[in-house]
């Protein structure tokens, strides 16, 4: 710094001049550092107050039910003196239905992702990934609304009665394929999910995908590999943690989703193993008892609001420690 | 400069493109044309590389040496777009044939890379992939056979206690033998080497350049490389191109020493390029 105030070289800039400058500037700083940790603190304030806030709403009904709620399956809001009330219904419903939703959603919404980055002809490249994109951005009363006046009908009529008699009379299957057909019922619910989460992974796997370098799956081709091969042993190992990362956005957007199950899963807390039956989810049983419940009945219902935070973050941290212990085992 | 290689007559461009008439032809370019879209990138290539020799291929960038290479192996197949005209001739079977299967002919022709791009696996799998891919093997043989390309790349010794571990904790210059190990391992006939020491050290090079000599004697080589001095110590010909065209090709002796054409004689005496 001093060498360039070198005397009679370069007047203007007087060292006393420059600190004046550096100070105005790192005012600037300084103010700038503030504005953005009061942002981040802010978010970590607003995680907390909605927690505590979920918290004191569900007291009630932790003091009344305790640890049984999870694992009583009656939901009797009206029963005098005081109702009795359950949460393994919905549990299980939301459960059943992401879990379902996944198992479809999760190699479709890939092997899309693998035929536009790997197979599709450039021509149909572009229609095709904005298409996925726009159905990402469908609002879900629509997709409800859609699932209980198209897709319910006609999975009910033409595909549930034949997977009932394909699965009659054996065991286990029978039961969660047993009939009647239903309008209502998990098995339309999650397929309404798998279509609303298929966006998710197929927009992040494409993007992960065409992150792996062209050389990498070009020595793979030198050793003769098919493009299955290519896929399967290269790129996925090579993309896995985005591709999970994906998998897991869509799996808690699943596990939230309110309106478009709340249409077509039928409300109903019982549990009779099948997935042809009506049933209900956490958000689904909040949307729709919430406008009329008081008293014991909204703590229970935000009880089960807390519950649904809770399994949510537990499928995040889980799924950052799989994460973690893969990248261990690729030792980079 | 496009005349000095349309004039030559007939007979001397044979001469020019069979500089070892008493080898035999593993792998013979007649009259090759190449195009990316619109863009002639390879213009009427003649040449032989002979049974267990080294060719390099040297030239400024941009003078179609890579894309000569990646059409020794079809892997300009994989891009729409791109296309080839006239034939190449692997043992006399000309490869540019549509119906030709194109994964038996990549295992036929290896390709090493600039960079080194070992498998997101185990340095043991990143072996035993490829060889998986065409052979099923009892565990013990696969072993063997894993073993012997990495000792053939001369790395056995560097990570014999370390096969489990990831293909990628390894350091640049083994990474890049553990690719040609990798590519050994299937038994291919030809190897391109597409300037595999670009991104190594010096001993690093000095060690694929001395695994490159040895492997002549089971395969035939193709190299590009920017490198001068490395194109007179590993290869027996050399193949000068400027601008898609093969310029001159010949004993790599004599091209270093006495080259017939202006070009080639500025290019390596560093006068451009």
């Amino acid at each position: 710094m001093t060498d360039m105030a070198v005397p009679g070289v370069v007047d203007a800039a007087k060292p006393f001049d420059r600190a004046r400058a550096l100070a105005a500037f790192r005012l600037g700083d300084q103010t700038f550092y503030w504005v953005t940790r009061i942002c981040a603190l802010t978010v970590l304030f607003i995680l907390g107050g909605i927690i505590l806030s979920l918290i004191i709403g569900a007291w009630p009904a932790m003091q009344a039910f305790g640890l049984e709620f999870l694992v009583t399956r009656r939901w009797a809001p009206q029963v005098s003196p005081s109702p009795v009330l359950g949460a393994l219904g919905p549990i299980y419903g939301t459960l059943v239905t992401s879990f379902i939703a996944m198992l479809i959603a999760v190699p479709v919404g890939i092997g899309i992702a693998i035929f536009l980055t790997e197979l599709c002809p450039p021509v149909l490249r572009r229609p095709v990934g904005i298409a996925i994109e726009l159905l990402a951005g469908i609002p879900s009363i629509i997709y409800g609304m859609w699932g209980f006046f198209v897709l319910a009908p006609f999975m009910t009529n033409h595909v549930q009665p034949v997977m009932i008699g394909l699965f009659e009379g054996v065991p286990v299957l029978g039961t969660i394929f047993g009939g009647p057909p239903s309008y209502l019922s998990l098995f339309n619910a999650a397929l309404v999910l798998a279509i609303m989460i298929l966006p998710f992974i197929t927009a992040i796997s494409r993007d992960v995908f065409t992150t792996v370098p062209p050389m990498l799956k070009e020595s793979a081709y030198g050793l003769g590999c098919t493009t299955w091969e290519v896929v399967n042993n290269v790129v996925i190992p090579f993309t896995r943690v985005g591709v999970i990362g994906g998998i897991m956005l869509a799996l808690g957007r699943a596990l939230g989703e309110t309106m478009a199950v709340t249409f077509i899963i039928g409300n109903s807390f019982q549990i009779n193993g099948s997935i042809f039956a009506p049933g209900t989810t956490i958000s689904a049983a909040i949307a729709s008892e919430f406008a009329e419940a008081s008293g014991l009945h909204q703590s229970a219902l935000i009880l089960l609001g807390l519950l649904l935070f809770v399994l949510t973050f537990i499928v995040l941290a889980s799924a950052r420690i799989m994460l973690a212990r893969l990248e261990r085992k690729a030792g980079n | 400069m496009t005349d000095m290689l349309v004039m030559p007559k007939p007979t001397s461009a044979t001469a020019v493109a069979t500089p070892a008439p008493h080898k035999v032809a593993k792998l013979e370019v007649k009259n090759l044309d190449f195009f990316y879209g619109s863009t002639k990138a390879l213009k009427n290539i003649n040449l032989r590389l002979a049974s267990n020799t080294v060719t390099a291929f040297i030239g400024p960038s941009g003078c179609g040496k890579s894309t000569l290479l990646r059409v020794l192996n079809r892997m300009y197949d994989l891009y729409p777009g791109q296309r080839a005209e006239g034939e190449v001739l692997v043992d006399g079977a000309n490869i540019l044939d549509p119906r030709i299967d194109l994964n038996l002919l990549r295992a036929r022709i290896g390709m090493v890379f600039q960079k080194p791009t070992p498998f997101p696996m185990t340095i043991y799998e990143n072996i035993a992939f490829g060889i998986k891919l065409y052979e099923n093997l009892p565990k013990s043989e696969l072993d063997g056979r894993v073993e012997q390309a990495l000792r053939g790349s001369a790395l056995w010794a560097e990570v014999k206690d370390k096969l489990d571990a990831s293909g990628l904790s390894l350091s640049g210059g083994q990474q890049q033998r553990l690719c040609i190990a990798r590519t050994m391992a299937i038994q291919p006939e030809v190897i391109l080497f597409d300037e595999p020491c670009s991104a190594l050290d010096p001993i690093s090079t000095a060690k694929v350049e001395e695994l490159i000599d040895e492997l002549k004697a089971k395969y035939t080589i193709a190299i590009v490389t920017h490198n001068m001095q490395q194109a007179a110590r590993v290869s027996e010909f050399t193949a000068f191109m400027y601008l898609g065209e093969l310029v001159e090709f010949g004993d790599t002796t004599r091209i270093f020493t006495a080259p017939e054409k202006r070009q080639t004689q500025d290019y390596i005496t560093g006068r451009f390029g």
